[in-house]
């Protein structure tokens, strides 16, 4: 035994969750006994892996369990756990050997998360897709009535050509090259791409891959791409490349990146939902003043612009001036005198 | 004693009782199960202990354990009895092959934010328990994701999962003006790259489309689960999309500098040269406002020829950007 029957200790707890709630512990616990019990020896690296929380988490929760047990308390009654070895074994736990069933949430997600998937163009495993969908379906009863009322449509607006084609360079690990659009900057742009996946995100479909131009991951909005040629090249990403995180979405500001302040009118206050925001300050009047990071003001220039008197740059005074000066020119010809206050607004 | 040691004792004792309740046969009284979990017998007083054992009760449920109400003696049915339905409890015997498992893994990624990706990997974990291992060889590396970024995100899809009424505040689109809407909450779909939720708005009497994103602030609860039904021919992408304004293309004649305007370009039917520096080109638009927004997103680089309410349309808008906040209008995308 590795452990004397005493308060196990709380190691470092679940990433990113600073205090786990007990009832989060405990289902966790919960599903993490059958699974253990089904792979005897297993590391405890790999379990730590498989439930995303650090190895002394794990050993905090074996720990715990070694106190747990059917009533009298008995060293008979106690739940077994070993893992001194680094290799975790468990026994005694007959009476939550099953996991518990699927509450709704859970449910729901695959089930809707399965419907997307049978959405996808292209997609090879539709077959599996289905089978596994009917399984869950049956299963879980009630909760995939429930799921209906909860949809995600992945597919529109989508060239399957498109998809298909990197589907295939990613397939056979081949290199493309691209001719690509640089919306932000208005540039046309010629690069060679190793093929990481392929990901339908906020409406659009990208190629994410290894971009040997900017030697860096990259994402490539598929319908930007004017010409996908697939190269008679090994496209092996570097080992050292990651498929990016997309939890706060396509756009990564760096910390060292320019720090620019827009005020927004109410016609504008998307832009915060749109772009990812170091703060937001709501404004009486429906606005709002935004602070976010920016490594290219190309982009921003063109937003402004585009956002006419609903927006305006606070800070840096140069892109402030910048988007005064693009704004003038083109007006320019138009033939309106800079300063005018234009013609008279239409209806929006 | 620190909230970490509360916590890890609290777990213990949640454990200990579920363990009790699934072992029994038969229903236990309040005092047996205060006998056989050892961390009850530490509880000062019987009133301490009948608190912190409700509180227990209601937190087990909560988790979806199916603890069961029932009397512990057919003699004396005023007190009751409780336990676990093993049968209600365990998740039933289900196989999946390998690859099955490998497009589940592939389902549960689909979530990127914690509201629903934790208990998709949580499920994932369940399925997996009985010992398959997916296989994820046969995946090509397409994943489509979804993003429950919006804070209203949650405690709307409770309401729509619960048919709870609800009440927010709601941002409108151009204005900015924020009003409380009452609804009955239908469904929620992403579409677009957005999250909207189809309801049944309690005020104007009518169905209604809202953008999760413009919810501001707290989500309230005006009402009991399950006190209205939703249409069963409910259709919640179709009537999202249905709101959408869908007008016939019709052309515009633009003049593009030499080497700019790629994405402009793409679209047009006719490129002609006008001289070395500019081109003259031709693109269908359904929506003034956002095709003038995109227009303008190339400064001077674009000019409009034609039709005239496009040109106004820039006009106006570069002319704010000159002068911001000197005229309200409309800016959209």
């Amino acid at each position: 035994m590795s452990a004397d029957r005493q308060q196990g200790q709380s190691g470092p707890r679940h990433s990113g969750q600073p205090s786990e709630s007990a009832t989060l512990r405990l289902s966790r616990l919960l599903t993490m006994v059958p699974w253990l019990l089904n792979r005897q020896g297993i590391e405890i690296e790999e379990a730590a892996r498989e439930f995303d929380v650090t190895p002394a988490q794990i050993e905090a929760d074996l720990a715990l369990l070694f106190l747990c047990g059917t009533p009298g308390g008995y060293h008979g009654d106690l739940i077994e756990a070993e893992w001194e070895s680094g290799r975790v074994f468990l026994g005694n736990a007959d009476t939550i050997n099953r996991p518990l069933r699927l509450v709704v949430d859970e449910a729901l997600a695959l089930i809707v998360g399965l419907r997307a998937l049978a959405a996808v163009p292209g997609i090879g495993e539709r077959e599996a897709v289905v089978r596994a969908l009917a399984k869950l379906e049956a299963a879980t009863g009630s909760a995939s009535a429930v799921a209906s009322r909860i949809q995600v449509s992945i597919d529109e607006g989508t060239s399957t050509e498109a998809v298909a084609l990197a589907q295939e360079a990613l397939a056979a690990h081949r290199r493309v090259h691209l001719r690509y659009l640089v919306a932000g900057r208005d540039e046309s742009t010629e690069r060679d791409v190793d093929p990481m996946r392929v990901i339908s995100f906020d409406a659009h479909w990208y190629l994410e891959g290894w971009c040997h131009r900017a030697e860096d991951v990259r994402l490539f909005r598929l319908d930007r791409i004017e010409t996908l040629a697939i190269l008679d090249e090994d496209g092996t990403p570097p080992v050292t490349a990651e498929p990016r995180d997309l939890d706060s979405g396509v756009f990564t500001p760096h910390a060292d990146d320019q720090l620019v302040r827009l005020a927004l009118g109410p016609g504008a206050v998307w832009v915060s939902d749109y772009y990812p925001v170091e703060s937001i300050e709501r404004t009486p009047d429906g606005g709002a003043v935004i602070d976010l990071r920016t490594a290219d003001t190309a982009w921003l220039r063109r937003l402004m612009w585009q956002l006419g008197s609903q927006a305006s740059v606070l800070a840096p005074a140069e892109l402030a001036g910048e988007v005064h000066r693009g704004a003038r020119e083109a007006l320019e010809a138009y033939a309106v005198p800079a300063g005018s206050t234009g013609s008279a607004p239409t209806s929006g | 004693m620190s909230t970490k040691f509360n916590a890890a004792d609290k777990t213990e004792r949640l454990l200990n009782l579920v363990i009790c309740l699934l072992y029994t046969r038969k229903p236990l009284s309040k005092a047996k199960i205060r006998n056989a979990v050892p961390q009850y017998g530490t509880s000062a007083s019987d009133e301490a202990f009948d608190r912190m054992f409700e509180r227990d009760k209601d937190e087990l449920r909560e988790l979806g354990i199916p603890l069961v109400t029932e009397p512990f003696d057919v003699f004396f049915d005023d007190e009751p009895g409780y336990r676990i339905d093993r049968r209600e409890y365990a998740l039933p015997e289900i196989s999946f092959g390998a690859d099955e498992l490998a497009v589940l893994g592939l389902a549960s990624r689909v979530w990127t934010q914690a509201s629903l990706a934790g208990p998709a990997a949580q499920a994932l974990r369940k399925l997996e328990a009985a010992g398959v291992e997916r296989d994820d060889s046969s995946l090509i590396g397409i994943v489509p994701m979804v993003r429950t970024a919006e804070p209203a995100f949650k405690a709307v899809k409770d309401a729509v999962l619960q048919h709870t009424p609800v009440a927010f505040a709601y941002r409108k689109a151009g204005t900015g003006e924020v009003a409380t809407r009452h609804v009955q909450p239908w469904a929620i779909a992403s579409w677009h790259g957005h999250w909207y939720l189809t309801a049944f708005d309690t005020d104007r009497n009518a169905p209604r489309v809202f953008r999760l994103g413009r919810i501001e602030g707290e989500v309230g609860i005006e009402g009991k689960p399950g006190s209205y039904e939703v249409p069963e021919d409910h259709q919640p992408t179709a009537m999202i999309s249905a709101v959408a304004v869908d007008r016939a293309p019709q052309p515009s004649a633009l003049q593009v500098r030499v080497g700019t305007g790629h994405g402009l370009r793409r679209q047009a039917h006719t490129v002609e040269a006008v001289d070395d520096r500019w081109s003259l080109i031709t693109v269908d638009f359904t929506d003034t406002e956002a095709f003038a927004a995109e227009i303008c997103s190339f400064g001077p680089d674009v000019v409009v020829k034609a039709p005239t309410e496009l040109r106004e349309s820039v006009i106006r808008r570069l002319t704010g950007a000159l002068n911001p906040g000197q005229i309200t209008e409309e800016a959209k995308t």
